[in-house]
């Protein structure tokens, strides 16, 4: 039983140093510093906007916010959650995928049907009551 | 390796099926339950989008939120992934002493992290600013608190590895979790940029 789950071990780990390139990469000291770095500036650079006042348009610091929340994301899923297109032949990235259309859906969807449910439940007047067909 | 081997004769059966399951296959569920738990977050952001204005005459955002103890959380947060980033590194060197270290730290900056929100919340509560008083605040109360939810249980999850490496060294069962927690604490990191972007600044910014 012994030697029998030892040698499985040694197998194992060769296994597992063979196929070491094939999974969900374990980044190395380099590329968890550089997503750190990235993540720090991009962390930085939206907390400035709004603290500092820097942008005198509304819709300019969302936006700002938004598109460098959308890069820090990204940052974070290649330095930290180490996603490629290759690791478990693409199915990982596949999930991704599908989740991110789930999610788009699910985002803008309640936003727009909102919006309008919002917009034409609008107080009604006497008047508009009246003149309604 | 020694190690390894004094535990060999108590390994559990599931052990030996391992080569039936190669650890891609655990990586590949894990990172599809992260993508169903990334569902309820949408979810939660879609709703707080949503009801995020409907203050009821009640306190909004920019009277609410402190940030720069957002920022402070932030880099809890952001402290917490590249120690967790590190622990793996020792991991892979198959250095117990510093994966445990590096785990520590982990845990100290989500305590920390946890701290600083309950505060928060207490302090807002304290205001009058309860998730009974408005749908923004309803929103806003789930979708932060299931956050701070994952991460206590993130903790929890973290103090049962820090056990179970100390116990039985880095075996590959405990590699395995380990990855499968670094990409879970990752995930929240990851959600807490939505957080912070959607909910703290751009609510700021009315």
């Amino acid at each position: 039983m012994t030697t029998n789950s030892t040698s499985h071990e040694d197998a194992h780990e060769a296994h597992h140093a063979h196929s070491h390139g094939h999974e969900a990469g374990h980044g190395s000291f380099k590329s968890y510093v550089t997503g750190f770095i990235l993540s720090v500036i991009l962390t930085a650079i939206p907390f400035w906007l709004v603290m500092g006042d820097v942008l005198d348009s509304k819709v300019a610091t969302v936006a700002a916010i938004m598109i460098i929340g959308a890069i820090q994301i990204v940052v974070h899923m290649i330095y930290f959650l180490h996603m490629n297109t290759k690791s478990e032949g693409g199915w990982t990235m596949m999930a991704l995928i599908f989740t991110v259309i789930i999610v788009a859906i699910a985002l803008v969807g309640s936003l727009w049907v909102m919006h309008h449910l919002n917009t034409n439940m609008m107080v009604m007047s006497p008047e508009m009551m009246k003149n309604l067909p | 390796m020694s190690n390894i081997q004094s535990q060999s004769a108590e390994k559990p059966q599931f052990y030996l099926e391992e080569d039936h399951h190669p650890e891609g296959s655990t990586n590949l569920g894990f990172w599809l339950y992260l993508m169903s738990d990334c569902l309820i977050f949408a979810t939660l952001f879609a709703t707080y989008a949503v009801l995020g204005r409907n203050y009821a005459a009640g306190p909004a955002p920019a009277d609410l939120f402190d940030l720069k103890l957002v920022a402070i959380n932030t880099a809890m947060l952001l402290f917490s992934s590249i120690t967790y980033g590190f622990a793996m590194l020792q991991m892979e060197r198959g250095a117990k002493q510093e994966t445990l270290f590096w785990l520590t730290v982990t845990g100290l900056f989500g305590l920390a992290f946890l701290g600083i929100e309950l505060y928060e919340f207490h302090h807002m509560i304290h205001e009058g600013a309860t998730p009974q008083r408005s749908a923004f605040l309803s929103a806003f109360f789930t979708l932060v608190g299931t956050h701070g939810l994952h991460v206590t249980f993130g903790i929890i999850w973290l103090v049962t590895l820090m056990v179970q490496v100390s116990k039985h060294g880095l075996i590959a069962e405990n590699r395995r979790r380990l990855m499968c927690l670094s990409m879970f604490w990752h995930f929240l990191d990851v959600v807490w940029i939505g957080v912070f972007s959607v909910v703290y600044l751009m609510g700021v910014v009315g």
